[in-house]
C-alpha cells in the first residue's frame, strides 16, 4: 500500500492536477522558486528573493526539494509546471539538460556570458555561487583536530562514525585523493574502470563507519547530536550553525572540493519572462555579491568580488587561505558518467 | 463468518421472522436467501449508486498505476530516436552484423536528432540500458554535425562503440518499443549477445534487496505477533472500561502520522538519545549502542508502527470467543495448556493470520522508516524505487521494480488464500 503510494505518487499528483483539483493558475506577477531549503534558502531569501520582490513588485513564492530532478521531470512530463526557477547542482545540471527538463538559456536576456567564471554559465544553468565541500567536526569532541578532508579515511586516528553524502560525487574524488592520486589527475583516473574500482576500494575501508546524509541540513544535526565525530558538509551550513546557533564546529578546508550552485528554468514554465528578469537581476555584480552577507558562499563573477563585504571574504571557499589544496568539481565529467556512477554507488551501498 | 453478517441481515426489515438468529446457517444458503429477497434489478440499482466511486477509483488509481507500470515493458525512446535504423534492422536476423544500409540509416537518424535537439534525450535513454553510451552517442553526433558522410568502416574506426556487439543488441532490443530489459534487470538478469545471463556481481543488487525486504517484513511480523498476541489476549479478558482504555493506548500512536512516529524514534534511538541514556544510567549497557542506522533500530521502529495492524484483527477475533468454552474444556478435564491449544488457539487463528498478512504486506512497501532510521544496507525495495523516480530519472526501472513488488505481493496473497482459505481471514 505504502509502496504504491511512493511509486505512483507522481502520477497520482499528475492525475489530480489533470482533474483540475487544486489547480490554481498563478497570477502573472508571481514567481515560484524551488531551492534546497535550510540555511542556504534562507540566505537566498534575504539576499535576493525579498529585494527582488520589493524592487519589481513581483510576489516570490518558495518551494523546497532535495535536489532530485524527479520532481521536476514529473512536472514537465505532465505539462503542469508550477515552478519557474529551480536551483540545481553541478553534478545534475547536465543530466537535467540532457533529459530535456531544463530550458536552454538565452544569455542575451541574462548577462554577458564571458563575465562568469569558467564552467558557471552553462547551457541550462546559470551559476549562483561558489561553495566548498569540506570536512566539519565538533571541537569539543575531537581534541586532536583533523587537518585535511582526507582524514575522514583515517579510522585509526579518528575512530567512530563519520558522515558522508549519499551520492558518489565528491566521495569518489576524495577516495582517489586519499589513495594518492594527484589532484590534477583525479577525473582522468576516475574516467577509467580501474580508477572507479580503486575509488570504491578505498571507500570500502570506511564503509561500515559511515552514516550517509541526504539533505544539506543534516551534517550540522549529525554533529550536534554526536551521532558522528566528523562529517563532510557544505561550508555555509556549518558556518551558519557556528554563527547563528553558537555550535562549537570547525571546518577543515584542505583538500576541499569547490562546486557551483546553479539555477535553471524548467521547461514549460508559464513565467519564463519573469524568470529571466530574476536571473538578470541576481547576475548583476553588486546583487550577486549580496548572498555572501547571509551565507559564506562566493559570487561566480569575478567582477562581483569587490562588492563582497570585507569581513565575509576570509570565510569564503575562495579565500586564499582555503585555496592551498583543492579540487574543482567537473561538471562535464559528472554529466557524462554521473548516471553509471550513481548506479554503481547505489549497488555498492546495498551490498 | 456468520457472526459478521448476522446484524446486517437482521436489520433488513423484509426478512421473515426468526431468521435473525442465524448462527450455523451456511454462507451459501444465506446468499440464496438474499438473492430471493433482493431481485437482480435491485442489485443493479445498488451497483449504479457505486458507479461514481468506481469511476473515481479507475480514473485516479487504476489508470495511473497501469500507465506507470506499462513503462516497465514499453519504452519507445530508441525507436523514436532511430526510426530509420529500427526499420533497417527489421530486415536483418539477430545473428547478422549490421551492414552499410543500417549505418546509413543510423547517420541520418542521428543527424536529425542533433538538428531537433533530441539527441541528448536519446543519449540518456540509451545510457540507462548500456553504460557509457551517452558520451559515445554525443561524440558521434558532434562528428556527424561536421557535415561529412561516413561509411560503416569509417564510423567504426572513428567511434569503435558502433562496432561492438553489445551496442547493436541493445539497439535491437529497443527497436520495437516493447522491451524485456527493465523487467529482467529488476531480477538482476540481462539478455545479452549470448542469451540470458546474470549481471556482473558488482551490479547485481535487486535480488538481494528483495530478499532483504522480505526478511525485514518477516522479522517485523514475528515481532508484532509476539507482542500483539498476548496483549490482545489480555485486552479481550479485561473488563470493558479497562479494555477500552488499553485499546485507546494502543491506538493512540496509530492516529499520529508515520513520519512523526519515525522522527520520534530517531530521538529515542540515536547515540546520545533517550534509550541509550537510560541503558547507561541503569547500568544495563556500558557502551552506547549503535541503534540508529542499523537493522535492529529499523525493526524496532517498524514493529512499533505495525503493532496495531497485527493486534486489532487478533483482538476482534478473540473478543468473539466465549470464555465459557475454555471453562467447559477445563471442566471436562483439559489442562490449561491443552484447553488453550485445542479450544482457544484454533478459533483465534483466522485473526492471527489476517493480522500477520496485513503487517507483512504493509512492511513490503515501507519507505520513510528505512530511509530515516535504516543504514545504507537496510534500504528496502521502495527506497530503490524512489531513487529511480527522483534521482536517476529512470522511471522505466522504477516501474519494473514496482511491477515485481506487486507481483510478489499478489503471489503471496494468492498463496495464503489458496492454502489457508480466504474465508478464514478475519479483519476488524
Amino acid at each position: 500500500m505504502r509502496c504504491l503510494k511512493i511509486t505512483v505518487s507522481a502520477v497520482l499528483t499528475a492525475t489530480i492536477l489533470c482533474l483540475g483539483a487544486g489547480k490554481a493558475a498563478p497570477a502573472a506577477d508571481e514567481l515560484t522558486i524551488m531551492a534546497t531549503g535550510g540555511a542556504w534558502q534562507a540566505a537566498q531569501r534575504q539576499a535576493w528573493f525579498e529585494p527582488f520582490a520589493k524592487k519589481t513588485g513581483v510576489k516570490v513564492n518558495e518551494q523546497e526539494y532535495l535536489g532530485d530532478l524527479g520532481k521536476i521531470k514529473a512536472m514537465v512530463e505532465t505539462g503542469n509546471v508550477p515552478v519557474d526557477l529551480v536551483t540545481v547542482e553541478t553534478a545534475t545540471v547536465l543530466q537535467g539538460c540532457d533529459a530535456g527538463i531544463l530550458q536552454r538559456l538565452d544569455y542575451a536576456k541574462i548577462a554577458d556570458r564571458t563575465k562568469f567564471l569558467p564552467g558557471t554559465a552553462l547551457d541550462c544553468g546559470v551559476g549562483l555561487d561558489v561553495y566548498g565541500d569540506v570536512l566539519a567536526y565538533d571541537t569539543t569532541v575531537l581534541k586532536d583536530p583533523p587537518t585535511s578532508v582526507l582524514d575522514i579515511f583515517d579510522t585509526k586516528r579518528f575512530p567512530g562514525k563519520r558522515g558522508m553524502r549519499k551520492f558518489p560525487a565528491q566521495n569518489l574524488e576524495w577516495a582517489l585523493m586519499a589513495d594518492g592520486v594527484p589532484t590534477a589527475d583525479i577525473y582522468k583516473v576516475l574516467a577509467t574502470p580501474a580508477g572507479v574500482d580503486r575509488a570504491f576500494k578505498k571507500l570500502d575501508t570506511i564503509k561500515k563507519d559511515v552514516v550517509w546524509w541526504d539533505a544539506g541540513a543534516q551534517p550540522p544535526q549529525l554533529l550536534a547530536s554526536h551521532e558522528v565525530v566528523m562529517t563532510t558538509a557544505w561550508n555555509g551550513r556549518i558556518q551558519n550553525a557556528v554563527e547563528q546557533d553558537n555550535k562549537p564546529f570547525a571546518i577543515v578546508w584542505k583538500d576541499q572540493i569547490v562546486e557551483y550552485d546553479m539555477i535553471s528554468i524548467p521547461k514549460g514554465t508559464k513565467n519564463s519572462d519573469l524568470a529571466y528578469k530574476y536571473l538578470a537581476y541576481i547576475s548583476e555584480p553588486e546583487v550577486a555579491a549580496q548572498l555572501g552577507r547571509f551565507i559564506p558562499y562566493g559570487p561566480v563573477r569575478s567582477d562581483a568580488t569587490s562588492f563582497v563585504p570585507k569581513d565575509v571574504l576570509p570565510k569564503l571557499p575562495t579565500a586564499p587561505d582555503h585555496m592551498k589544496s583543492y579540487l574543482v568539481g567537473d561538471v562535464e565529467f559528472w554529466g557524462d558518467q554521473g548516471e553509471e556512477l550513481v548506479k554503481r554507488f547505489n549497488a555498492w551501498l546495498a551490498q | 463468518m456468520s457472526e459478521n453478517r448476522a446484524p446486517i441481515i437482521s436489520a433488513e426489515p423484509r426478512l421473515p421472522c426468526g431468521t435473525a438468529a442465524l448462527a450455523g446457517v451456511s454462507a451459501v444458503s444465506l446468499r440464496a436467501k438474499l438473492r430471493r429477497l433482493m431481485p437482480l434489478h435491485e442489485e443493479m440499482r445498488a451497483l449504479t449508486l457505486a458507479v461514481p466511486l468506481l469511476a473515481l477509483l479507475i480514473v485516479s488509481f487504476g489508470v495511473p498505476i497501469i500507465a506507470l507500470l506499462s513503462r516497465a515493458v514499453y519504452d519507445p525512446s530508441i525507436v523514436n530516436a532511430l526510426p530509420r535504423t529500427a526499420e533497417a534492422l527489421q530486415h536483418l536476423s539477430a545473428a547478422d552484423p549490421p551492414g552499410d544500409d543500417v549505418f546509413a540509416a543510423l547517420e541520418a537518424d542521428l543527424k536529425q536528432d542533433q538538428a531537433k535537439g533530441s539527441i541528448f534525450e536519446f543519449a540518456k535513454s540509451l545510457n540507462s540500458r548500456l553504460s557509457g553510451a551517452r558520451s559515445q552517442v554525443l561524440k558521434t553526433a558532434r562528428l556527424l554535425a561536421g557535415g561529412a558522410a561516413f561509411s560503416k568502416s569509417e564510423l567504426v574506426a572513428a567511434v569503435p562503440f558502433w562496432g561492438e556487439k553489445e551496442t547493436w543488441s541493445t539497439i535491437r532490443g529497443g527497436a520495437h518499443g516493447f522491451t524485456s530489459f527493465y523487467l529482467l534487470s529488476a531480477l538482476d538478469l540481462r539478455w545479452g549477445a549470448d542469451g540470458l545471463t546474470s549481471v556482473p556481481a558488482g551490479e547485481a543488487v535487486f535480488l538481494r534487496v528483495f530478499a532483504r525486504t522480505f526478511m525485514v517484513a518477516a522479522l517485523v511480523t514475528l515481532a508484532t505477533l509476539a507482542l500483539g498476541f498476548p496483549l490482545a489476549y489480555l485486552i479481550s479478558n479485561l473488563p470493558p472500561t479497562l479494555a477500552n482504555l488499553v485499546l485507546v493506548l494502543v491506538l493512540l500512536p496509530f492516529w499520529t502520522s508515520i513520519l512523526v512516529r519515525t522522527a520520534a524514534w530517531t530521538v529515542l534511538l540515536q547515540k546520545f538519545g533517550l534509550l541509550n541514556d537510560a541503558l547507561i544510567a541503569l547500568g544495563i549497557a556500558t557502551e552506547r549502542l549503535e541503534l540508529m542506522y542499523s537493522r535492529l533500530g529499523l525493526v524496532i521502529a517498524m514493529t512499533h508502527i505495525q503493532l496495531p495492524f497485527t493486534l486489532l484483527p487478533i483482538y476482534s477475533v478473540m473478543r468473539s470467543i466465549p470464555p465459557s468454552q475454555l471453562r467447559a474444556a477445563h471442566s471436562l478435564g483439559a489442562r490449561p495448556l491443552t484447553a488453550f491449544r485445542r479450544v482457544y488457539l484454533p478459533q483465534a487463528l483466522p485473526g492471527v493470520m489476517a493480522g500477520c498478512l496485513l503487517t507483512f504486506i504493509l512492511c513490503l512497501g515501507y519507505y520513510i522508516t528505512p530511509a530515516l532510521i535504516g543504514g545504507a544496507s537496510d534500504q528496502l525495495i521502495s527506497n530503490f524505487i524512489a531513487n529511480y523516480v527522483n534521482v536517476d530519472l529512470n522511471w522505466e526501472m522504477a516501474a519494473a521494480l514496482s511491477f515485481m513488488l506487486l507481483t510478489f505481493t499478489l503471489l503471496l496473497y494468492a498463496a495464503f488464500a489458496r492454502f489457508l482459505g480466504l474465508d478464514r481471514f478475519k479483519l476488524v
